[in-house]
Formats: C-alpha cells, structure tokens, sequence
C-alpha cells in the first residue's frame, strides 16, 4: 500500500473513550472506534444485518453492539460475532504522535465496502 | 507448557463442563477424556425417543468424535479407567492406557439399580441406562408377539414401557406403590396418568413384588410375591439409579452416597472435581440433567481460574417424555401441615393442576393434561415470589401465550412449521426446531442467540421454552437460584445495587473491579445498567457515563430504521398553546421535516431528521420555550390528561392542570424503565389512566391512585393503590412510588413485571401504611430531581457534547 494512501483525520482524544466518530464520504461513511485501551479502529460504518449506523453503538472492549438489532461485531476484523454472520468492511488506521491516520482503501475480503 | 486435565467420563456432565471451559479458556488446557462407551458424547435423555422410533442414534449424538479433532481433545473412547494415582497424578484404563493429569474431573455418573433376586443374571434382564441397553431392547421388540415386562412405574420405567409398546410389544409395568411416578405425582394425578396409559394399550401390575426371573439362561418369565407369574422375553429394571461411585471411593476420594463436593464442586482432594449424577453437594445428589448443567458452569469457571461461580444446589422440574402425554412437576408438591394447596380439577378436558403454597410462596406444582404454565409455576417458584395478589387466578396461568395473536392455539406440538412464533423477528416453528435440533441448543439463551427469536419483545418466551422443551423432550430449562446481570458477572441486580451502595463505589471502573468483572469494560447490557444504578444511588455526584447509555439517550433523540433521528418536545399534561405549535410548525418546513405525527402520548413528533442538525433544530425551539421530551429515554415519559372539571361535564377535579403539575415535578428523571403517567378527570377515565405505570382517576371526594398498569406488549391494568384527598397528597404519592421504582426494580424491568414480582402488598406496606417511610422517599426523589431537571436539548443547542453531533472528518 502506497503512502499517499493515508490521510490525517484527527487526534485520538477527538474520539470519546468506548466510543466512536465518523468520517463522512460520498462512497458512505467510515466509523471510527476508540477503545477503553485507546486502541483505534475503523470499520465501513454499515452494519451487516441491516445497515444500521455501528458508530452510534456501545463499544465494549474490542466490539461495537449495533444500535438498530444489537449485533455484536468485532472491532479488529469487522465480523459479527457468532452466531450471527457477516462483515463490515475494515479500514486500515495508524497513530503517530496522537494523530489518526486513515486509509481510505479498505482490507480485502468483505463485501460491505 | 499447558497444564494437563483429564475427564473420566464421557457422559453429559463431564463434557458439558469441557464446552463451557472451552468457551472462558480454550487454550489454557491440553485435554484428555476416558469413556467407557465406544462412542461421542450423546445426549442421554434421548434414548426414550430412540426407543419409541420417534429419533435415530445419529440424531441424538451431541458430539460426534469429529469434534473432539477440532479442539484438540485426546479421547480414549470404549476404555474404562480402574486406577487412578493420586500421588503422582496418573489415570490408568484396564487396557493400560495411562495419562498424567495437572487436573481431574470425574463425571462417572450413575448406574442403574438391579434388583438383587434369583435370575437377574439372565440374558434379558436388563437397564435402561445406554445405547447398548436400547440395541437390546429393539432387538427384543423384532420378535412377533413378544411380551415385556418393565419392574417400576417411575419416570424412566413408563418411558421404557411406553417405546417398547410402540415398537409393537405387550408391555406390563409392574410397580410396588399404588400412585405411578410418586416421587413426582400425587395420587390424583398418578391416577389421570395411569388412565391415560392404560387407554394406549399399557398394563399394570401395582402394589407387586417381583420375587425371581425365571428361565433357562434366557429370561422366560416373571413371579412375584402371591404367587402369580407372566411370560416375559425381556425384563427392564427401571427401579433407581445410585451414583457411581466406585472408583472414588477406590482411590481414597472422600464419598457418602455420592462423590462429596464443595460449592466450586471440587472433592476433597482439590485438583479433582466432579460433576453430574455421581456427585453429592450439601447431602443432595441429582438425577436430571439441568442441575448437571450449571454444574458443569460453575466447575468450568473454577478450572478458568476465574472463581467466581458457586454453585448452590438446584431446584428440579420433571416432564414425562411419552408423546400425547402432558405431565409437569416440581419442587415438594406433596406438601404437608403448614402448607396449602390451591387444586383445579376438570376431568371432561383431562386436566388437574395443584400448587402447593408456603408462606405465600410456592413450593411445589403437579400439572396434568394442560402444563403451558409449568415454566411460570417453576419461575415463581425459584425465585421465592409472593404470590398472595395473583392468587385468585394462578391456577388459570399466565396466559401470556395467548399475546401477539397467538389465541388459544399453545399447543406448541400441533403448531404447523410455519406458524410464527416471534412476531418482532418473523421466526417460525420450523427454523427455530430445526436450529434446536441441528445446532444442539439446549436454553433459552441459546435460541436467542441462533434465531432472534424471543430476543426483542420477549413476549413469546414462553412459546419458545414449550417448544425447546417439546423439540428435546425434556425440560432443560437452568434453574440457578439466582439470575446474574449479564454474562460478564455472577451477581444479580439486587446484589450489585446494595454492594454499591454499601462499598460507597461511584463510578462504573470501581464497580466492575470490585465485583471482579470478567469483561476488560462490560457490555453493552451491563454498562447502561451500571449508569442507571450509580446515576440514581448517586444524585449531583456520579458524573453520568454518556458512553454507556444507548444511543436514543446519548443523542437524545429516537434513532430511526435508516439512521436518521425523531424529535419530541414536551407537551405539559398534553396541553399546548398556538405559540408552541407556531413554532413546530416553522421548525417542521425549516428543516424539511419527512412526517410530523401525532404520537399515541398527546403530543407532537417530527421525523426524519439527520443527527448534525439535531442541535440548532434543538435550539430553535427552546427559543419558543419548548424542551426535551424524553420520548427516546428510559426516564418520564408522557402524562396524559383529560379535560376535566374545566371544561367536560362530568369532570371532577382539576385533571389537567394535575397532570402539568406532575409532569413539571418528574419531568427529566431517569428511571429502570420508560414511565408513563396519565389522570383523568373522573371514572370515565379518557385519559387511560388504568393502563399506566402511575395511574390517577379523580372521583368527587378526591383522588384514586392506580399503579402498574402497561398499554404495550402484556396489557395490564393498574391496581387499585389508595385514594387521598388533596392534590398534595397526590404528589406526595407519586413521588414516594416512583422513587421506590427507581431504587428497586432491576434495569429494564418496567412497573408492571416489578409490581408482578414484589407483590402489591409490598408496596402497599412501604407507600400507603409507612407515612414516614413515603415521605422520605418522597424527598429523596425530590432532591435527585435537582440535578436531573437541565433541558439536555438547551445543553447542546448551546454546545454541549458537540463531538457527539459532527463528524470527525469529511472526506471528498
Ligand atoms: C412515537 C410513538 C408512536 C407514535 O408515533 O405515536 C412511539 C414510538 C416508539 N415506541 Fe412506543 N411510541 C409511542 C407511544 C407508545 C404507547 C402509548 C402511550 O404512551 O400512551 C405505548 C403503550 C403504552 C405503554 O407503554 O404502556 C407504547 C409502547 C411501546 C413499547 C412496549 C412497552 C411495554 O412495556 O410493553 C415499546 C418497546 C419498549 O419500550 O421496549 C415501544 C417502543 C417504541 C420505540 C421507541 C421503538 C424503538 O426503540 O425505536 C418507537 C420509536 C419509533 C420511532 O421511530 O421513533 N413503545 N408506545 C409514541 C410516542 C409517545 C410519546 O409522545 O412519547
Ligand atoms: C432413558 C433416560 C431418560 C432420561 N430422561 C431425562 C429427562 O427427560 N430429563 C432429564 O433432565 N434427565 C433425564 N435423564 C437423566 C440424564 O440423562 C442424566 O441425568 C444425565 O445423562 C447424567 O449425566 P452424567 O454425565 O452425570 O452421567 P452419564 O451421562 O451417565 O455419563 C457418565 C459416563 O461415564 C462413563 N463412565 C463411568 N465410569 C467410568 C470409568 N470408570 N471409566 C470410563 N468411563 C466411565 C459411563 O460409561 C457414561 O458414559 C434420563 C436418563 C435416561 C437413561
Ligand atoms: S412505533 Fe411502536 S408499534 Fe409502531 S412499529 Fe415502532 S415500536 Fe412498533
Ligand atoms: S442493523 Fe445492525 S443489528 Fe440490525
């Protein structure tokens, strides 16, 4: 992945401790997590059921509970947590020095882009 | 290196107890399993339904040896162990196999009971305990014309008789007492039963005793006591089951009549647990398999070192799995001298229930013929409920069956596949059987999770636990003594409340360390509770936790179906003037409001509305003096009102300005559930008052306060509080009643299942007799409201908690 790829979003304290922001885009928008650990993590802000917003969930340790149906979706690989089935798909995100940087070009693999 | 633990015993306990260890910590155990059956894990209370051809072996295997690869499980199956060293902490197998352990689990579980008399040796005498026992009995069962003979009308005996009778033969079950299945009927009910057998085609022999077997070798026939003698090609012994225990004891591990365990079911030697029939906790030993379960829980968060879990004992429910027949029972329901029976007896439907009553509280049913309400009775029973004001009907049931459409239709059995069961998540009896049968669900808990089903609304819960009890043919229903928040902790509401509260701990951290959490931060079921519990122990102290509230209450507005957000300002006791519609009408074209809709609340909702406008939307009209209406919350929502004695005829009192005075004293406080408030002007009651969480009719000489009722998913009517005279009593009441709600129902329990569960004589006592005791509630929820009572719309119109309303970044 090229370095150009990344773009500077924000500061981590922009985002609430166990919860999360948006990035807003013509192609949908893109949900920004901060753990209690103050892990990041980005997810395609869509939930695989039904579409619902996961940025508005509650986020616990390294999972986000969605607002509409409370499926439960893993943060660090943008799954549900079984027994449901689906995906979000997963942005890659790096910290430096405080700053978020976001790639836009989201992981392989999942279908909910 | 992994420490090593080996299980000794590849029954239904012992491997229950690996699946719950693998699930807290897969990786921390190389595990091995003896079995002394040449097969998988299977599920043992399916051997009737084998019997009776109604299942295959296949379908009720629980774990095929496939499994056992995939988690890395070493299983020594067909090996009986003989040996343990317990200095060295070696099991060895009569075949030599031997294997270290770091950590033991014996799960032998029982073996059945042989009558000692002359020729139980014969080929065809035999127990109904494993697959090879039913192999004999099929076998048996070819042979045209063949007769059997089943010693013991007991739970297991009647089953086994049952599936033989299906499989063709004439079966005659000889019982020493006079009541079938008296450990778990009376004799009204053991009478029912006995009749319905016997229209099946069943025999019986009762008050006999078998004295030998006869034959050559080969079982012939059977003699008993007076003399009398029947021709039988095979015997079942069904007369008892004793814990197997010889292996224990062989070893030097302390046993009475069962392997002796603690609370985390360690033995005395403590690197060996045990779980299932063979063991004996607090002088009880269990035969059923939901006991065994929670066993199996508490033994795998031990090994887990996690040690949080006791186990306390348990309370047991039966059902006889013979199909046509419906039979339940529970706890003592022999009762004796201080206790009271409540019986209903409808021969022409074949129906007989009785609850035995202690104290108020039921301990112990036998039902007959019609047992929908078992899983009700039992749940009363667990959880010690006052049932004094439900009395006059609980013999009529629950009949919350009866909700979402579903009529009398609650033979769950003769339900088509495609009946829907849950209508919040349109799930049919077909997919939820099918995900039973093919995933190996056996709770309630389980279903929800594969299905949906009964996991939003919940009102047909009880539809699912008849199906799963139907689906398995048994009732696998848990019974702790004691329901945990959520799975993150062992600790009840109750108890997580009152530790709060006495440990002075005042943030969401401090709680989840001292009850030792499991979870680095909660969940997404424990958190808001959390809030809710420390907001209200707490007031002007705690510092509201915003992440831990669901999003309607973070953003303070309902989120939609597509993501946008609905807005509701209060409308005081459901009065308005022209000025405030001006202003939701101007709001409303503003900002391109898709829908403005009349709420079943007396007031006005907008809908449609994108989150990053909600603030200066928010601002708008709390320039026109409009706030919040918390119809998002779980906080005061509406009261409605009527006219009243201002303008309706009939009125009697000022029942609209009371309704504004109530809603401006309890508007903005938070509470377990949403909370609904109406008063109406006289007993034509307009304003619906009856159906309310806090309920006022005005009458000539006052007022008559109403509480617990609910219009939404279970309509329940309010009861009948008190009647007071002036309208200061009245909020003085209203006051007193919601804060007793506020401090003691458990989170998301709204007023009515609460009411249901303390009982209203309770609330009676602390509300209406204890002046004092109201007055300080009163007071209390008084000054909590100091702090509760900011316009949260003005808060963010001005600023507040504005990262919740923009996006961090737009791109593009
Ligand atoms: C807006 C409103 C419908 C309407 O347009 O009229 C409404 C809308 C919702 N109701 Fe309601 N209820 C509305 C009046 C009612 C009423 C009538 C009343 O209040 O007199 C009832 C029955 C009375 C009662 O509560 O006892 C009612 C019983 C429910 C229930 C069942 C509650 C229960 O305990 O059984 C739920 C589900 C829940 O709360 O778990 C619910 C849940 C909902 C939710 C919040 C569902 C959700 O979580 O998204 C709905 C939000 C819709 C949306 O898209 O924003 N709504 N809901 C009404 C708002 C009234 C208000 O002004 O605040
Ligand atoms: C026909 C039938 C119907 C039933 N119906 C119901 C019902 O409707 N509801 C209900 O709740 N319960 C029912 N039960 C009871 C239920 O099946 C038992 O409570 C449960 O299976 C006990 O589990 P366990 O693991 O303790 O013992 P088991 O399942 O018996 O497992 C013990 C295992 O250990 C093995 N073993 C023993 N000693 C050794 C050794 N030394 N070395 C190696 N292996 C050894 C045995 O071979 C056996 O496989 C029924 C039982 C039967 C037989
Ligand atoms: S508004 Fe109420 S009744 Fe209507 S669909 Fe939503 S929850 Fe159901
Ligand atoms: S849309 Fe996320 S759970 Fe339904």
């Amino acid at each position: 992945m090229s370095d150009n790829n990344w773009i500077e979003i924000g500061k981590v304290e922009d985002i609430p401790r166990q919860g999360a922001r948006v990035v807003t885009r013509a192609e949908g928008d893109i949900a920004i997590f901060r753990t209690v650990d103050d892990e990041i993590f980005a997810l395609r802000d869509k939930c695989p059921h039904k579409g619902g917003p996961l940025s508005q969930g509650i986020v616990h340790g390294k999972r986000v509970a969605c607002p509409l149906h409370d499926w439960k979706i893993h943060l660090d690989s943008g799954h549900a947590v079984a027994p449901d089935e689906g995906c979000a798909a997963r942005f890659p995100v790096k910290v430096e020095g405080g700053v978020i940087q976001l790639s836009l070009t989201p992981d392989e693999g999942c279908p909910n882009k | 290196m992994k420490e090593k633990l080996v299980l000794i015993g590849n029954g239904m306990a012992g491997v229950r107890a690996l699946e719950e260890l693998l699930k807290l910590a897969p990786e921390q155990y190389d595990i091995t399993v003896f079995g002394g059956e040449p097969y998988g894990n299977y599920n043992r209370i399916l051997l009737s339904p084998v019997l009776a051809g109604e299942k295959t072996i296949d379908e009720i295997m629980l774990n095929d040896e496939q499994w056992y690869v995939d988690n890395n499980i070493t299983l020594h199956k067909g090996k009986w162990v003989e040996d343990v060293n317990r200095a060295q902490r070696v099991v060895r197998a009569t075949d030599g196999t031997e294997e270290k352990y770091d950590r033991l689990i014996i799960a032998t579980g029982s073996s059945p009971f042989i009558i000692p008399i002359p020729g139980n040796e014969f080929e065809g005498v035999i127990a109904f305990r494993d697959i090879a026992n039913v192999d004999t009995m099929l076998v048996a069962a070819k042979k045209e014309g063949g007769k059997a003979v089943v010693i013991g009308g007991g739970l297991l005996g009647l089953e086994a008789a049952n599936g033989l009778m299906k499989q063709g033969m004439d079966v005659t079950v000889v019982h020493l007492m006079d009541t079938l299945m008296e450990r778990q009927l009376d004799k009204p009910a053991g009478a029912l039963l006995k009749a319905s057998l016997e229209e099946k085609g069943m025999k019986f022999l009762m008050e006999a005793q078998t004295e030998a077997v006869l034959g050559k070798d080969k079982v012939e026939s059977v003699r008993f006591k007076d003399g009398l003698e029947i021709p039988a090609d095979i015997v079942v012994m069904a007369v008892g089951i004793k814990p197997n225990i010889e292996l224990a004891k062989k070893i030097g591990v302390h046993c009475e009549r069962g392997i002796v365990v603690s609370d985390t079911m360690q033995t005395f030697d403590p690197r060996i647990y045990s779980v299932g029939e063979c063991l004996q906790h607090r002088g009880q030993t269990y035969g059923l398999v939901a006991p065994l379960f929670e066993q199996a829980k508490v033994c795998a968060n031990h090994l887990a070192h996690l040690g949080i879990a006791r186990y306390e004992g348990s309370v047991t429910s039966t059902k006889l799995k013979v199909t046509g027949i419906d039979l339940f029972s529970a706890g003592d329901f022999q009762g004796g001298d201080d206790t009271e029976e409540l019986v209903l007896q409808d021969p022409g439907r074949g129906v007989y229930k009785k609850v035995v009553l202690r104290d108020h509280r039921i301990i112990g049913a036998v039902m007959y013929g019609d047992t929908i309400d078992g899983t009700w009775y039992f749940e009363l029973l667990r959880d010690s409920t006052d049932v004094s004001d439900i009395r006059d009907h609980l013999l009529f049931g629950q009949a919350h069956l009866g909700d979402s459409g579903h009529g009398d239709d609650n033979r769950v059995a003769a339900m088509a596949d495609t009946a829907e069961i849950c209508g919040c998540n349109g799930v049919c009896k077909g997919e939820i059987v099918a995900a039973i049968t093919k995933k190996n669900l056996f709770t309630l808990d389980d279903v929800r999770a594969h299905t949906k089903a009964s996991s939003s609304c919940g009102s047909c819960t009880g539809l699912v636990e008849a199906l799963l009890a139907h689906t398995l043919g048994g009732d696998y229903s848990e019974s702790p003594a004691k329901k945990p928040l959520c799975g993150c902790t062992e600790f009840t509401h109750d108890e997580i409340r009152a530790g709060l509260r006495d440990n002075e701990l005042k943030d969401i951290p401090a709680v989840l360390q001292f009850f030792e959490w499991r979870t680095p931060d909660g969940c997404a079921r424990c958190r808001p509770a959390l809030n809710y519990y420390l907001l209200c122990q707490w007031p002007g102290e705690f510092r509201d936790d915003s992440q831990s509230r669901f999003i309607n209450e973070r953003a303070h507005a309902n989120i939609q179906k597509d993501g946008s957000y609905s807005v509701i300002p209060r409308m005081w006791g459901g009065e308005t003037t022209p000025a405030e519609l001006k202003a939701i009408a101007e709001v409303a074209e503003k900002y391109k409001v898709k829908t403005v809709h009349i709420t079943g609340g007396q007031r006005i909702s907008l809908f449609g509305l994108q989150k990053e406008e909600l603030p200066k939307i928010w601002g708008d009209l709390s320039k026109a003096g409009l706030v919040s209406g918390h119809a998002y919350g779980k906080a005061l929502r509406t009261v409605k009102t009527c006219v009243g004695r201002e303008w309706c005829r009939f009125g009697t009192q000022d029942s609209t300005q009371m309704g504004i005075d109530l809603e401006k004293m309890t508007w903005g406080s938070w509470t377990p559930h949403k909370y609904k408030m109406a008063v109406s002007g006289c007993p034509r009651n307009c304003a619906e008052a009856t159906i309310k969480d806090f309920g006022v009719v005005c009458v000539d000489s006052g007022y008559e306060l109403q509480v617990g009722g609910n219009g939404g998913i279970k309509v329940r009517v309010t009861d009948y509080l008190c009647s007071v005279e002036t309208a200061e009593n009245v909020k003085e009441y209203a006051a007193a009643y919601m804060q007793l709600y506020r401090e003691e129902a458990h989170y998301l329990e709204r007023t009515a299942p609460w009411l249901e569960r303390v009982g209203l004589t309770y609330v009676k006592e602390k509300i209406v007799e204890d002046e004092e005791g109201r007055k300080a509630l009163a007071e209390r929820f008084l000054y909590a409201q100091k702090f509760a009572q900011d316009d949260p719309w003005a808060e963010r119109a001005e600023g507040g908690e504005a990262h919740e309303f923009t996006p961090i970044k737009q791109v593009g």
